[in-house]
């Protein structure tokens, strides 16, 4: 298939078509709001709907209700609209509904958010977080693939150089492995059959009175902990006789990738880690990539998020230093200074030197 | 009626708990979750007998909101959408725009739809969408027991307005209905009563002319349907349909609001065995 020059956000979109999505519904948010674009400008054509709604509440709702009959559905914004939807996507676990979600976000500040997650109980679901636009188009459509196989929400956690960036691109179709029908699916057709469908989010059955919430909820545990044991992604490089581990996600990995490749080349022994699965995050991977090395610099563009699940990871084995930080154009979508690759790469090489890295 | 509300916040003690022998045949079985006296099971039976009887069992999904009657969810033999508390309506939204030949309906209680979640009706309503949002009103939230709603009455005594909802403090009730009527994507809007016989015989009516006016694809309906709460009202359950009737029923007044896309505020509807010559979908 042939390369296309387009921005972030289109090629998302086309990716998700591609993935076979046929809803979306979102509310305009910097820098998300393209993505909403290109969904209301391509998605008509493929029988699908776009529904611009009144607020992220009800687009994640429109999209719950879309994905309940069984259709591929997607919705999305920036982390201040993934806030609004947070009741939402804990109750979407729970009632095991497929939905991809898009963050667009502004800057790497809601690491927490996609991977603790603000709503309520006991609920988990996988976080993808593409490095650049080519690895955003297969990540997009395995989000639809693993939310069908484990029932359960993916969240995509990209930012405003993933989604307004232009790049060649093209949308190359993922192949995967075929997945169970989805008889969960309701489309009216079981109703007045003595034995409907009830998708809900506390384990209440049709025809049965009460609900038995423990071991509803402790089955889901089971689930999520099968997730996290068989869905961890990563990339690793340079790990071998490294003495420095920078770990990084996201577009902010590009540049240390980068950083850390340029130093390599002349001979430092620095090596490269980036989690593309946030949750689960690749714990055993980094300890494993960890190994005999000296100092673990994590570089993430927020006040030291993912930092802690690096050092949950590395048990307290191998010293991990901050040299990341917040870093904003003054309008606050997360494009800092910080992100030149002559400072990324000073940071790199003062953490390589042992000195202390000014956020 | 007001001065015969009992200064007290026990529910009543008995009364029946069953929806009746004689059952829908969507409905599941006749024993019912929720108190004696309580209007919502004959409000679902409205629900059951017209899907029935407009041949509509096998194309029809429910959204459920949250609230006492989301427990007479395992009795309906429906495909059901569970929502969180308010947002029904965009459940249905999605869902009815990737299956546009279902019918879709919400059960919403006051809270529900007035409370949590009055902007979703009302923009669902705004864009015309094809569902049928049935809002069930008793002016409290029941499932708690008995806390003040958007749409309870002045002077209604609820756990929290014990003197009686006061204006000053709390402001006056939305009557949902009448909000949703004038918007130009709502089809159909009436407000029914279960408080005797002839309200629920009415209100079924409505609800087989909301369920037409959806499977016709001209928009947005709406069916309220106030019920007794007696529990939530602290009044003896026997009392419960006059206290609806007089006090509720008052400031909530039954009657179309809209049909056929134009505004009739609050008129009667039509005789039931004329509705029935109209024919099923």
């Amino acid at each position: 298939m042939s390369r296309r020059f387009m921005q972030g956000s289109e090629a998302i979109a086309e990716a998700a078509i591609a993935a076979g999505c046929r809803f979306f519904a979102g509310y305009p948010m910097t820098p998300f709001t393209e993505l909403l674009e290109h969904f209301a400008a391509k998605l008509p054509a493929e029988g699908g709907v776009c529904v611009n709604a009144e607020s992220e509440l009800e687009a994640i709702g429109m999209a719950w209700g879309a994905v309940a009959t069984g259709a591929r559905a997607a919705t999305g914004s920036t982390g201040q609209g993934l806030s609004l939807m947070q009741e939402s996507i804990s109750e979407l676990v729970r009632a095991e509904l497929p939905l991809v979600l898009f963050n667009l976000a502004r800057g790497q500040g809601d690491y927490y958010q996609a991977t603790r997650g603000g709503g309520h109980g006991d609920y988990r679901h996988l976080v993808l977080a593409p490095v650049d636009l080519t690895e955003a188009v297969q990540l997009t459509q395995l989000a639809f693939d693993r939310a069908e196989c484990w029932r359960n929400p993916v969240l995509v956690y990209g930012d405003y150089l993933l989604a307004h960036t232009a790049e060649a691109v093209a949308i190359e179709p993922v192949a995967f492995d075929p997945l169970p029908s989805k008889d969960w699916a309701v489309d009216g057709s079981r109703s007045g059959s003595g034995s409907p469908r009830n998708l809900n989010p506390i384990g209440m059955v049709p025809g049965k009175k009460g609900i038995e919430p423990e071991r509803f909820w402790k089955r889901l545990q089971a689930k999520h902990e099968a997730m996290a044991a068989a869905e961890a992604r990563w990339e690793a490089e340079s790990t071998d006789d490294a003495e420095l581990l920078v770990v990084a996600f996201g577009s902010v990995a590009r540049f240390t990738r980068f950083a850390v490749r340029e130093l390599r080349a002349e001979g430092a022994r620095v090596g490269h880690f980036r989690p593309v699965t946030l949750w689960p995050f690749p714990s055993e991977a980094l300890a494993e990539a960890a190994r005999g090395v000296k100092r673990v610099a994590v570089l993430e563009q927020n006040a030291g998020q993912m930092i802690d699940d690096v050092r949950l990871a590395l048990e307290g084995r191998v010293k991990v230093v901050a040299i990341g930080g917040i870093s904003s154009d003054d309008a606050g979508f997360g494009v800092g200074p910080m992100l030149e690759p002559e400072r990324i790469r000073a940071r790199v090489g003062a953490a390589l030197a042992g000195r202390e890295v000014q956020p | 009626m007001s001065d015969e509300v009992l200064r007290s916040d026990r529910p009543p003690e008995s009364g029946a708990t069953r929806t009746g022998e004689f059952k829908p045949t969507l409905q599941l079985g006749t024993d019912h979750d929720l108190c004696a006296g309580c209007g919502e099971p004959l409000a679902l039976r409205t629900i059951l007998e017209s899907i029935e009887e407009l041949g509509l069992a096998q194309r029809t999904i429910g959204v459920i909101g949250i609230g006492c009657y989301t427990a007479l969810t395992s009795l309906m033999d429906l495909d059901l959408i569970q929502a969180l508390h308010g947002r029904a309506p965009s459940l249905a939204t999605g869902a009815k725009r990737m299956l546009p030949d279902r019918l879709f309906f919400t059960l919403q209680g006051d809270g529900d739809m007035a409370n949590e979640g009055l902007q979703e009706v009302i923009h669902a309503a705004a864009r015309g969408e094809n569902i049928t949002c049935v809002l069930l009103n008793n002016g409290v939230f029941g499932e708690t027991g008995g806390h003040m709603t958007a749409t309870t009455v002045l002077g209604q005594r609820t756990k929290n307005t014990l003197e009686g909802r006061d204006a000053t403090q709390h402001g006056y009730p939305i009557q949902m209905v009448d909000l949703l009527a004038p918007l130009g994507g709502t089809a159909y809007a009436a407000r029914g009563s279960v408080h005797d016989a002839s309200g629920v015989v009415k209100t079924k009516v409505m609800m087989r002319r909301a369920f037409e006016t959806q499977m016709r694809g001209e928009g947005f309906s709406i069916v309220e349907i106030l019920t007794m709460c007696p529990t939530g009202w602290f009044v003896p359950t026997a009392k419960g349909p006059g206290y609806l009737n007089e006090v509720l029923g008052a400031v909530h007044v039954t009657g179309e609001w809209k049909r056929d896309g134009r505004l009739l505020r609050g008129a009667e509807p039509e005789a039931p065995n004329e509705a029935k010559e109209r024919g099923a979908v």
